[in-house]
Protein backbone atom coordinates (compact mmCIF):
# COMPACT_ATOMS: atom_id res chain seq x y z
CA UNK A 1 0.00 0.00 0.00
CA UNK A 2 1.48 3.25 -1.14
CA UNK A 3 0.65 6.80 0.06
CA UNK A 4 -2.73 7.82 -0.56
CA UNK A 5 -3.26 4.63 -2.17
CA UNK A 6 -6.40 3.64 -0.28
CA UNK A 7 -9.58 2.58 -1.79
CA UNK A 8 -11.95 4.95 -2.56
CA UNK A 9 -14.23 3.45 -0.39
CA UNK A 10 -12.79 4.46 2.69
CA UNK A 11 -12.60 8.11 1.68
CA UNK A 12 -16.20 8.07 1.02
CA UNK A 13 -16.93 6.66 4.37
CA UNK A 14 -14.33 9.72 5.44
CA UNK A 15 -16.51 12.07 3.81
CA UNK A 16 -19.81 10.97 5.46
CA UNK A 17 -18.09 11.19 8.95
CA UNK A 18 -17.76 14.69 8.03
CA UNK A 19 -21.29 15.11 7.28
CA UNK A 20 -22.76 13.39 9.99
CA UNK A 21 -19.98 15.73 12.17
CA UNK A 22 -21.42 19.08 10.98
CA UNK A 23 -24.77 17.84 11.89
CA UNK A 24 -23.70 17.48 15.40
CA UNK A 25 -21.98 20.86 15.54
CA UNK A 26 -24.78 22.65 14.02
CA UNK A 27 -27.29 20.96 16.57
CA UNK A 28 -24.81 21.39 19.43
CA UNK A 29 -24.73 25.79 18.04
CA UNK A 30 -28.33 25.61 17.85
CA UNK A 31 -28.81 23.79 21.32
CA UNK A 32 -26.09 26.47 23.15
CA UNK A 33 -28.11 29.52 21.62
CA UNK A 34 -31.16 28.10 23.32
CA UNK A 35 -29.74 27.49 26.71
CA UNK A 36 -27.26 30.60 27.11
CA UNK A 37 -23.34 31.47 27.75
CA UNK A 38 -22.40 27.70 29.42
CA UNK A 39 -25.67 25.86 28.38
CA UNK A 40 -24.07 22.42 26.67
CA UNK A 41 -20.25 23.26 27.09
CA UNK A 42 -19.43 19.60 27.40
CA UNK A 43 -21.57 19.07 24.03
CA UNK A 44 -19.48 21.69 22.03
CA UNK A 45 -16.46 20.23 23.58
CA UNK A 46 -16.94 16.88 22.92
CA UNK A 47 -18.03 17.41 19.26
CA UNK A 48 -14.92 19.88 19.01
CA UNK A 49 -12.86 16.65 20.17
CA UNK A 50 -14.47 14.60 17.85
CA UNK A 51 -13.45 16.68 15.00
CA UNK A 52 -9.80 16.68 16.12
CA UNK A 53 -9.59 12.90 16.70
CA UNK A 54 -11.27 12.48 13.53
CA UNK A 55 -8.68 13.93 11.28
CA UNK A 56 -5.77 12.70 12.88
CA UNK A 57 -7.46 9.18 12.68
CA UNK A 58 -8.00 9.85 8.72
CA UNK A 59 -4.94 11.23 8.46
CA UNK A 60 -3.07 8.34 10.15
CA UNK A 61 -5.28 5.59 7.71
CA UNK A 62 -4.93 6.82 4.76
CA UNK A 63 -1.34 8.38 4.42
CA UNK A 64 0.98 5.65 4.85
CA UNK A 65 0.26 1.98 6.34
CA UNK A 66 2.96 2.44 9.01
CA UNK A 67 1.84 5.41 10.32
CA UNK A 68 -1.24 3.64 10.80
CA UNK A 69 0.94 1.45 13.32
CA UNK A 70 3.10 4.04 14.55
CA UNK A 71 -0.67 5.47 15.57
CA UNK A 72 -2.31 2.95 17.20
CA UNK A 73 1.68 1.93 19.13
CA UNK A 74 1.08 5.47 20.50
CA UNK A 75 -2.60 5.03 21.46
CA UNK A 76 -1.29 2.08 23.26
CA UNK A 77 1.02 3.75 24.74
CA UNK A 78 -1.25 6.53 26.10
CA UNK A 79 -3.37 4.10 27.36
CA UNK A 80 -0.89 2.22 29.26
CA UNK A 81 0.43 5.07 30.91
CA UNK A 82 -2.56 6.42 31.79
CA UNK A 83 -3.55 3.35 33.36
CA UNK A 84 -0.20 2.90 35.40
CA UNK A 85 -0.59 6.35 36.22
CA UNK A 86 -4.17 5.23 37.69
CA UNK A 87 -3.46 2.55 39.50
CA UNK A 88 -1.30 2.04 42.71
CA UNK A 89 2.29 0.56 41.82
CA UNK A 90 5.13 -0.13 43.68
CA UNK A 91 8.74 1.70 43.67
CA UNK A 92 10.70 -1.25 43.50
CA UNK A 93 8.63 -2.30 39.99
CA UNK A 94 10.02 0.75 37.95
CA UNK A 95 12.62 -1.73 35.93
CA UNK A 96 9.85 -3.89 35.38
CA UNK A 97 7.08 -1.13 34.72
CA UNK A 98 9.71 0.32 31.79
CA UNK A 99 10.02 -3.45 30.35
CA UNK A 100 6.16 -3.39 30.42
CA UNK A 101 6.25 -0.32 27.75
CA UNK A 102 8.75 -2.00 25.88
CA UNK A 103 6.29 -4.31 24.94
CA UNK A 104 4.42 -2.19 22.73
CA UNK A 105 7.25 -1.26 20.06
CA UNK A 106 7.50 -4.89 19.90
CA UNK A 107 3.97 -5.60 19.58
CA UNK A 108 3.89 -3.63 16.97
CA UNK A 109 6.58 -4.93 14.86
CA UNK A 110 5.09 -8.03 14.86
CA UNK A 111 2.45 -7.09 13.56
CA UNK A 112 4.04 -4.80 11.00
CA UNK A 113 6.29 -8.16 9.69
CA UNK A 114 2.90 -9.47 9.58
CA UNK A 115 3.64 -12.42 12.31
CA UNK A 116 0.75 -13.47 13.32
CA UNK A 117 1.92 -16.30 15.55
CA UNK A 118 3.84 -14.01 17.80
CA UNK A 119 1.46 -11.20 17.77
CA UNK A 120 -1.00 -13.66 19.16
CA UNK A 121 1.22 -15.33 22.16
CA UNK A 122 3.79 -12.49 22.49
CA UNK A 123 1.83 -10.90 25.15
CA UNK A 124 -0.25 -13.40 26.53
CA UNK A 125 2.56 -16.36 26.67
CA UNK A 126 5.85 -14.63 26.76
CA UNK A 127 5.51 -11.48 28.28
CA UNK A 128 3.27 -12.93 31.03
CA UNK A 129 5.97 -15.09 32.16
CA UNK A 130 8.79 -12.79 32.06
CA UNK A 131 7.37 -9.53 33.89
CA UNK A 132 7.26 -11.92 37.02
CA UNK A 133 10.63 -13.22 36.79
CA UNK A 134 11.44 -9.80 36.24
CA UNK A 135 9.68 -8.97 39.17
CA UNK A 136 11.65 -11.53 41.16
CA UNK A 137 14.77 -10.50 40.81
CA UNK A 138 13.92 -7.27 42.28
CA UNK A 139 13.01 -9.49 44.98
CA UNK A 140 10.03 -7.49 46.60
CA UNK A 141 7.44 -10.05 47.73
CA UNK A 142 5.14 -7.81 49.38
CA UNK A 143 1.86 -6.57 47.04
CA UNK A 144 3.65 -9.40 44.48
CA UNK A 145 0.56 -10.76 42.88
CA UNK A 146 -1.22 -7.58 43.05
CA UNK A 147 1.44 -5.98 40.98
CA UNK A 148 2.28 -8.81 38.92
CA UNK A 149 -1.96 -9.28 37.82
CA UNK A 150 -2.66 -5.58 37.19
CA UNK A 151 0.48 -5.46 35.61
CA UNK A 152 -0.87 -8.08 32.80
CA UNK A 153 -4.66 -6.69 33.29
CA UNK A 154 -3.29 -3.60 31.44
CA UNK A 155 -0.64 -4.85 28.86
CA UNK A 156 -3.47 -7.17 27.97
CA UNK A 157 -6.39 -4.54 27.81
CA UNK A 158 -4.04 -1.73 25.85
CA UNK A 159 -1.11 -3.24 24.50
CA UNK A 160 -2.72 -6.59 23.24
CA UNK A 161 -6.38 -6.00 22.66
CA UNK A 162 -5.45 -2.56 20.78
CA UNK A 163 -3.16 -4.14 18.83
CA UNK A 164 -5.60 -5.74 17.06
CA UNK A 165 -6.93 -2.91 14.90
CA UNK A 166 -3.56 -2.36 13.44
CA UNK A 167 -3.55 -6.70 13.00
CA UNK A 168 -6.81 -5.91 10.92
CA UNK A 169 -4.90 -3.57 8.75
CA UNK A 170 -2.32 -6.17 7.26
CA UNK A 171 -5.00 -9.05 6.71
CA UNK A 172 -4.17 -9.93 2.72
CA UNK A 173 -5.67 -7.11 1.04
CA UNK A 174 -7.04 -9.71 -1.82
CA UNK A 175 -9.23 -10.56 0.55
CA UNK A 176 -11.21 -7.66 0.61
CA UNK A 177 -11.08 -6.61 -2.78
CA UNK A 178 -13.57 -3.68 -2.14
CA UNK A 179 -11.50 -1.57 1.09
CA UNK A 180 -8.68 -3.66 1.92
CA UNK A 181 -7.49 -3.46 5.56
CA UNK A 182 -7.87 -0.23 5.74
CA UNK A 183 -11.55 -0.17 5.16
CA UNK A 184 -11.54 -3.19 8.17
CA UNK A 185 -9.83 -0.69 10.60
CA UNK A 186 -12.18 1.85 9.53
CA UNK A 187 -15.10 -0.97 9.88
CA UNK A 188 -14.05 -1.31 13.32
CA UNK A 189 -13.24 1.67 14.95
CA UNK A 190 -16.44 3.42 13.38
CA UNK A 191 -19.00 0.94 14.23
CA UNK A 192 -17.39 1.31 17.77
CA UNK A 193 -17.27 4.71 18.05
CA UNK A 194 -21.09 4.55 16.44
CA UNK A 195 -22.07 2.09 19.23
CA UNK A 196 -20.94 4.29 21.89
CA UNK A 197 -22.67 7.66 20.72
CA UNK A 198 -25.99 5.39 19.79
CA UNK A 199 -25.56 3.92 23.31
CA UNK A 200 -25.62 7.30 25.32
CA UNK A 201 -28.08 9.07 22.91
CA UNK A 202 -30.62 5.67 23.53
CA UNK A 203 -30.36 5.81 27.04
CA UNK A 204 -30.84 9.88 27.11
CA UNK A 205 -33.63 9.62 25.51
CA UNK A 206 -35.66 6.32 26.19
CA UNK A 207 -33.58 4.94 29.08
CA UNK A 208 -35.39 4.15 32.14
CA UNK A 209 -34.94 1.14 33.46
CA UNK A 210 -30.88 0.76 35.23
CA UNK A 211 -29.18 -2.43 33.63
CA UNK A 212 -26.36 -2.68 36.03
CA UNK A 213 -27.04 -0.03 38.49
CA UNK A 214 -23.79 -0.52 40.57
CA UNK A 215 -20.72 -0.30 38.18
CA UNK A 216 -22.09 2.08 35.95
CA UNK A 217 -25.84 4.16 37.16
CA UNK A 218 -26.07 5.94 34.17
CA UNK A 219 -26.31 2.86 31.63
CA UNK A 220 -29.97 1.78 31.06
CA UNK A 221 -31.88 -1.39 29.06
CA UNK A 222 -32.60 0.51 26.69
CA UNK A 223 -29.11 2.20 26.02
CA UNK A 224 -27.84 -1.08 25.56
CA UNK A 225 -30.64 -2.55 23.50
CA UNK A 226 -31.50 0.75 21.35
CA UNK A 227 -27.31 0.94 20.38
CA UNK A 228 -27.22 -2.54 19.37
CA UNK A 229 -29.89 -2.40 17.29
CA UNK A 230 -28.47 1.04 15.59
CA UNK A 231 -24.80 -0.37 15.02
CA UNK A 232 -25.93 -4.19 13.73
CA UNK A 233 -28.56 -2.05 10.91
CA UNK A 234 -25.28 -0.30 10.53
CA UNK A 235 -22.80 -3.03 10.04
CA UNK A 236 -25.34 -4.24 7.46
CA UNK A 237 -25.24 -1.10 5.80
CA UNK A 238 -21.66 -0.32 5.82
CA UNK A 239 -20.41 -3.95 4.75
CA UNK A 240 -20.29 -3.85 0.81
CA UNK A 241 -18.37 -1.15 0.71
CA UNK A 242 -15.74 -1.42 3.66
CA UNK A 243 -15.39 -5.69 4.00
CA UNK A 244 -16.09 -8.76 2.05
CA UNK A 245 -19.21 -10.29 5.15
CA UNK A 246 -22.29 -10.77 3.19
CA UNK A 247 -25.72 -9.20 5.05
CA UNK A 248 -25.91 -11.84 7.61
CA UNK A 249 -22.63 -12.27 8.42
CA UNK A 250 -22.22 -8.23 8.96
CA UNK A 251 -25.62 -8.48 10.97
CA UNK A 252 -23.56 -10.71 13.69
CA UNK A 253 -20.67 -8.85 13.15
CA UNK A 254 -22.95 -5.42 14.47
CA UNK A 255 -24.42 -6.80 17.13
CA UNK A 256 -21.00 -8.49 18.49
CA UNK A 257 -19.25 -4.86 18.24
CA UNK A 258 -22.54 -3.69 20.32
CA UNK A 259 -22.69 -5.82 22.87
CA UNK A 260 -18.57 -6.30 23.06
CA UNK A 261 -18.81 -2.50 23.04
CA UNK A 262 -21.05 -2.22 26.08
CA UNK A 263 -19.20 -4.70 27.87
CA UNK A 264 -15.60 -2.74 27.44
CA UNK A 265 -17.49 -0.01 28.19
CA UNK A 266 -18.79 -1.17 31.63
CA UNK A 267 -15.74 -3.09 32.60
CA UNK A 268 -13.29 -0.06 32.60
CA UNK A 269 -16.40 1.55 34.80
CA UNK A 270 -15.82 -1.11 36.85
CA UNK A 271 -11.73 -0.45 37.41
CA UNK A 272 -12.24 3.73 37.70
CA UNK A 273 -15.43 2.71 40.56
CA UNK A 274 -12.53 0.46 42.03
CA UNK A 275 -9.55 2.97 41.95
CA UNK A 276 -11.92 5.77 42.71
CA UNK A 277 -11.79 8.02 39.58
CA UNK A 278 -14.82 9.30 37.32
CA UNK A 279 -12.82 9.68 34.37
CA UNK A 280 -9.65 8.18 33.71
CA UNK A 281 -7.58 12.00 32.57
CA UNK A 282 -8.00 14.75 30.87
CA UNK A 283 -6.37 14.10 27.82
CA UNK A 284 -9.42 14.61 25.29
CA UNK A 285 -11.33 17.59 26.47
CA UNK A 286 -15.16 16.33 27.17
CA UNK A 287 -14.34 13.23 26.62
CA UNK A 288 -11.86 12.23 29.67
CA UNK A 289 -8.58 10.25 29.49
CA UNK A 290 -7.59 8.22 26.92
CA UNK A 291 -9.41 5.23 28.10
CA UNK A 292 -12.84 6.64 28.29
CA UNK A 293 -12.69 6.91 24.86
CA UNK A 294 -11.01 3.71 24.08
CA UNK A 295 -12.53 1.43 26.62
CA UNK A 296 -15.18 -0.38 24.39
CA UNK A 297 -12.52 -0.89 21.37
CA UNK A 298 -10.74 -3.40 24.13
CA UNK A 299 -13.19 -6.08 23.51
CA UNK A 300 -14.75 -5.02 20.38
CA UNK A 301 -11.43 -5.01 18.58
CA UNK A 302 -10.24 -8.47 19.42
CA UNK A 303 -13.96 -10.02 18.83
CA UNK A 304 -14.42 -8.38 15.28
CA UNK A 305 -10.84 -9.32 14.38
CA UNK A 306 -11.28 -13.03 15.34
CA UNK A 307 -14.93 -13.27 13.83
CA UNK A 308 -13.40 -11.45 10.57
CA UNK A 309 -10.64 -13.85 10.40
CA UNK A 310 -12.29 -17.06 10.71
CA UNK A 311 -14.64 -16.15 8.34
CA UNK A 312 -13.01 -14.43 5.52
CA UNK A 313 -9.05 -15.07 6.16
CA UNK B 1 24.61 30.48 20.31
CA UNK B 2 24.33 29.45 23.81
CA UNK B 3 21.15 31.09 23.73
CA UNK B 4 19.88 29.58 20.85
CA UNK B 5 20.87 26.47 21.93
CA UNK B 6 19.15 27.32 25.26
CA UNK B 7 15.87 27.29 23.33
CA UNK B 8 16.10 24.47 21.28
CA UNK B 9 16.70 22.55 24.57
CA UNK B 10 13.32 23.78 25.82
CA UNK B 11 11.16 24.67 22.85
CA UNK B 12 11.82 20.68 21.44
CA UNK B 13 13.15 18.43 24.46
CA UNK B 14 12.21 19.80 27.28
CA UNK B 15 8.43 19.51 25.35
CA UNK B 16 8.82 16.02 24.21
CA UNK B 17 10.19 14.67 27.13
CA UNK B 18 7.04 16.62 29.61
CA UNK B 19 4.13 16.63 27.19
CA UNK B 20 4.86 13.24 25.37
CA UNK B 21 6.83 11.02 27.02
CA UNK B 22 5.39 11.83 30.00
CA UNK B 23 2.18 14.24 29.85
CA UNK B 24 0.89 17.10 32.28
CA UNK B 25 -3.21 17.66 33.88
CA UNK B 26 -2.61 21.09 34.70
CA UNK B 27 -5.42 22.34 37.12
CA UNK B 28 -5.52 26.71 36.80
CA UNK B 29 -2.87 27.15 33.95
CA UNK B 30 -4.24 30.67 33.86
CA UNK B 31 -2.78 31.52 37.32
CA UNK B 32 0.72 31.42 36.07
CA UNK B 33 2.28 34.91 35.21
CA UNK B 34 2.56 36.40 32.27
CA UNK B 35 5.67 38.79 33.13
CA UNK B 36 8.41 39.06 36.13
CA UNK B 37 9.60 39.47 38.96
CA UNK B 38 7.68 36.61 40.14
CA UNK B 39 9.01 33.38 42.58
CA UNK B 40 7.29 30.14 41.26
CA UNK B 41 7.13 28.18 43.67
CA UNK B 42 7.21 24.46 43.85
CA UNK B 43 7.39 21.16 45.57
CA UNK B 44 10.77 19.25 44.88
CA UNK B 45 10.83 15.55 43.90
CA UNK B 46 12.55 15.12 41.08
CA UNK B 47 14.72 16.46 38.33
CA UNK B 48 12.02 16.85 35.63
CA UNK B 49 10.42 19.26 38.21
CA UNK B 50 12.43 22.21 36.78
CA UNK B 51 11.53 20.62 33.51
CA UNK B 52 8.14 20.83 33.76
CA UNK B 53 7.58 24.31 35.31
CA UNK B 54 9.26 25.78 32.56
CA UNK B 55 7.57 24.14 29.45
CA UNK B 56 4.45 25.62 31.78
CA UNK B 57 5.97 29.26 30.92
CA UNK B 58 5.28 30.32 27.27
CA UNK B 59 8.64 29.95 25.11
CA UNK B 60 8.61 34.20 25.36
CA UNK B 61 9.16 34.25 29.03
CA UNK B 62 12.26 31.44 28.85
CA UNK B 63 15.13 34.38 28.30
CA UNK B 64 13.68 36.06 31.90
CA UNK B 65 13.10 32.06 33.57
CA UNK B 66 16.31 31.25 36.49
CA UNK B 67 15.44 28.14 38.69
CA UNK B 68 17.43 28.62 41.74
CA UNK B 69 19.59 25.71 42.58
CA UNK B 70 21.87 24.45 45.20
CA UNK B 71 25.47 25.45 44.05
CA UNK B 72 27.39 22.29 46.17
CA UNK B 73 25.14 20.10 43.69
CA UNK B 74 25.55 21.82 40.42
CA UNK B 75 28.77 23.35 40.31
CA UNK B 76 32.00 22.11 39.71
CA UNK B 77 31.41 19.21 37.93
CA UNK B 78 32.15 19.10 34.40
CA UNK B 79 29.44 18.53 31.78
CA UNK B 80 26.40 18.23 34.52
CA UNK B 81 27.90 22.48 35.40
CA UNK B 82 27.76 23.16 32.21
CA UNK B 83 24.53 22.07 31.28
CA UNK B 84 23.01 23.99 34.47
CA UNK B 85 24.58 27.00 33.80
CA UNK B 86 24.44 27.63 30.40
CA UNK B 87 21.23 25.24 29.09
CA UNK B 88 18.86 25.37 32.02
CA UNK B 89 19.92 28.58 33.49
CA UNK B 90 20.20 28.15 36.83
CA UNK B 91 20.94 30.82 39.35
CA UNK B 92 23.12 29.40 41.83
CA UNK B 93 22.46 29.31 45.44
CA UNK B 94 25.21 28.64 48.10
CA UNK B 95 22.78 26.55 50.65
CA UNK B 96 25.55 26.75 53.67
CA UNK B 97 27.02 30.11 53.23
CA UNK B 98 29.85 31.39 55.27
CA UNK B 99 29.97 34.40 57.87
CA UNK B 100 28.88 37.78 56.50
CA UNK B 101 27.99 36.44 52.64
CA UNK B 102 24.55 37.08 51.32
CA UNK B 103 23.37 33.96 49.72
CA UNK B 104 20.26 35.96 48.35
CA UNK B 105 22.00 38.82 46.91
CA UNK B 106 21.78 37.38 43.08
CA UNK B 107 18.32 36.31 43.43
CA UNK B 108 16.71 39.47 44.86
CA UNK B 109 18.96 41.31 42.02
CA UNK B 110 17.52 38.98 39.52
CA UNK B 111 13.98 39.91 40.68
CA UNK B 112 14.90 43.43 40.28
CA UNK B 113 15.53 43.04 37.32
CA UNK B 114 12.17 41.49 36.44
CA UNK B 115 12.69 37.90 36.19
CA UNK B 116 10.52 34.50 37.02
CA UNK B 117 12.51 32.59 40.15
CA UNK B 118 12.00 29.04 39.88
CA UNK B 119 12.66 28.10 43.92
CA UNK B 120 12.02 25.13 45.62
CA UNK B 121 11.52 25.78 49.76
CA UNK B 122 12.08 22.48 50.75
CA UNK B 123 16.05 22.79 49.49
CA UNK B 124 16.35 19.25 48.72
CA UNK B 125 14.43 16.35 46.44
CA UNK B 126 13.67 13.91 49.66
CA UNK B 127 11.98 11.26 49.33
CA UNK B 128 9.87 10.52 46.47
CA UNK B 129 6.53 12.15 46.58
CA UNK B 130 7.07 13.43 49.93
CA UNK B 131 6.98 17.00 51.32
CA UNK B 132 9.34 17.96 53.37
CA UNK B 133 9.82 21.10 55.55
CA UNK B 134 9.95 24.50 54.12
CA UNK B 135 13.00 26.27 55.11
CA UNK B 136 12.25 30.45 55.52
CA UNK B 137 14.74 31.56 52.81
CA UNK B 138 11.91 32.05 50.48
CA UNK B 139 10.48 34.59 53.09
CA UNK B 140 13.27 36.89 53.25
CA UNK B 141 13.60 36.91 49.57
CA UNK B 142 9.56 37.65 48.91
CA UNK B 143 10.24 40.22 51.93
CA UNK B 144 13.03 42.26 49.47
CA UNK B 145 11.67 42.14 46.98
CA UNK B 146 7.67 42.96 47.63
CA UNK B 147 6.76 44.05 43.85
CA UNK B 148 7.57 39.88 43.68
CA UNK B 149 4.46 38.03 43.60
CA UNK B 150 5.00 34.10 44.72
CA UNK B 151 2.89 31.25 42.92
CA UNK B 152 3.01 28.08 44.66
CA UNK B 153 2.93 25.15 42.34
CA UNK B 154 2.17 21.22 43.25
CA UNK B 155 3.35 18.82 41.10
CA UNK B 156 2.01 15.25 42.09
CA UNK B 157 3.77 11.86 40.07
CA UNK B 158 7.29 13.27 38.99
CA UNK B 159 8.49 11.34 42.23
CA UNK B 160 7.17 8.34 40.59
CA UNK B 161 9.25 9.17 37.18
CA UNK B 162 12.49 10.05 37.82
CA UNK B 163 12.87 9.49 41.74
CA UNK B 164 16.14 10.81 43.30
CA UNK B 165 18.98 8.73 42.68
CA UNK B 166 17.40 6.73 39.87
CA UNK B 167 19.02 6.93 36.25
CA UNK B 168 15.60 5.49 34.04
CA UNK B 169 12.71 7.58 33.55
CA UNK B 170 8.95 5.57 33.34
CA UNK B 171 6.82 7.63 31.74
CA UNK B 172 3.66 8.42 33.95
CA UNK B 173 1.04 11.21 33.88
CA UNK B 174 1.62 13.87 36.31
CA UNK B 175 -0.84 16.38 37.58
CA UNK B 176 0.09 20.00 38.16
CA UNK B 177 -1.95 22.09 40.37
CA UNK B 178 -1.26 26.21 40.28
CA UNK B 179 -2.48 28.12 43.40
CA UNK B 180 -3.30 31.58 43.65
CA UNK B 181 -0.60 34.42 43.79
CA UNK B 182 0.62 35.66 47.22
CA UNK B 183 2.61 38.62 47.87
CA UNK B 184 4.88 39.30 51.32
CA UNK B 185 3.36 42.36 52.56
CA UNK B 186 6.68 42.94 54.99
CA UNK B 187 5.84 40.66 57.63
CA UNK B 188 7.56 36.81 56.72
CA UNK B 189 5.27 35.02 59.45
CA UNK B 190 2.29 36.01 58.02
CA UNK B 191 3.74 35.10 54.07
CA UNK B 192 5.45 31.72 55.73
CA UNK B 193 1.76 31.03 57.03
CA UNK B 194 -0.16 31.95 54.06
CA UNK B 195 2.12 29.75 51.58
CA UNK B 196 1.39 27.04 53.83
CA UNK B 197 -1.75 27.23 53.84
CA UNK B 198 -1.34 27.51 50.09
CA UNK B 199 -0.05 24.08 50.06
CA UNK B 200 -2.01 22.81 52.25
CA UNK B 201 -5.18 23.66 50.01
CA UNK B 202 -3.23 22.45 46.38
CA UNK B 203 -2.32 19.13 48.25
CA UNK B 204 -5.95 18.65 49.43
CA UNK B 205 -7.12 18.91 45.88
CA UNK B 206 -5.24 16.73 44.46
CA UNK B 207 -6.18 14.46 46.96
CA UNK B 208 -2.76 14.67 49.44
CA UNK B 209 -2.99 14.91 52.80
CA UNK B 210 0.47 15.52 53.81
CA UNK B 211 1.19 17.63 57.03
CA UNK B 212 3.92 20.29 56.11
CA UNK B 213 6.33 21.62 58.59
CA UNK B 214 8.00 25.38 58.23
CA UNK B 215 11.48 25.36 59.60
CA UNK B 216 11.62 27.77 63.07
CA UNK B 217 11.71 31.48 61.92
CA UNK B 218 14.66 32.88 63.11
CA UNK B 219 13.94 35.94 65.48
CA UNK B 220 13.66 39.30 63.06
Amino acid sequence: MDALAVSPNVLWVFAAICAALLCASAISALLARGAGRDGHRELRLRVRSWWLMVAVFAAALTLHRNLTLIFFAFVSFLALKEYLSLIPTRRSDRRVLFWAYLTIPAQYVWVGMEWYGMFIIFLPVYVFLFLPLRMVLVGETTEFLRAAGTLHWGLMTTVFSISHVAFLLVLPEARNPVAGGAGLVLYLVLLTESNDIAQYLWGKSLGRRKILPKVSPNKTWAGFLGGVVTVTVLAVMLAPYLTPLDPLHAGVAGALVGTGGFVGDVVISAVKRDIGVKDSGALIPGHGGILDRIDSLTYTAPLLFHYLRYLSF
Amino acid sequence: MIRALRWLFFAVVARLIVLVVLGLNVRHRERLPTSGPAIIVGNHNSHLDTLVLMTLLPLGLLPRVRPVAAADYFLGKGLLSWFAINIVGILPLERRPVRGMDPLAACSSALTQGDILILYPEGTRGEPEELGAFKSGIAHLAARCPEAQTIPVYMKGLGKALPKGEGLLVPFFCDVFVGEALRCDGNRRTYMASLQAAYEALAQEAGDRRPLRVTAMPPT
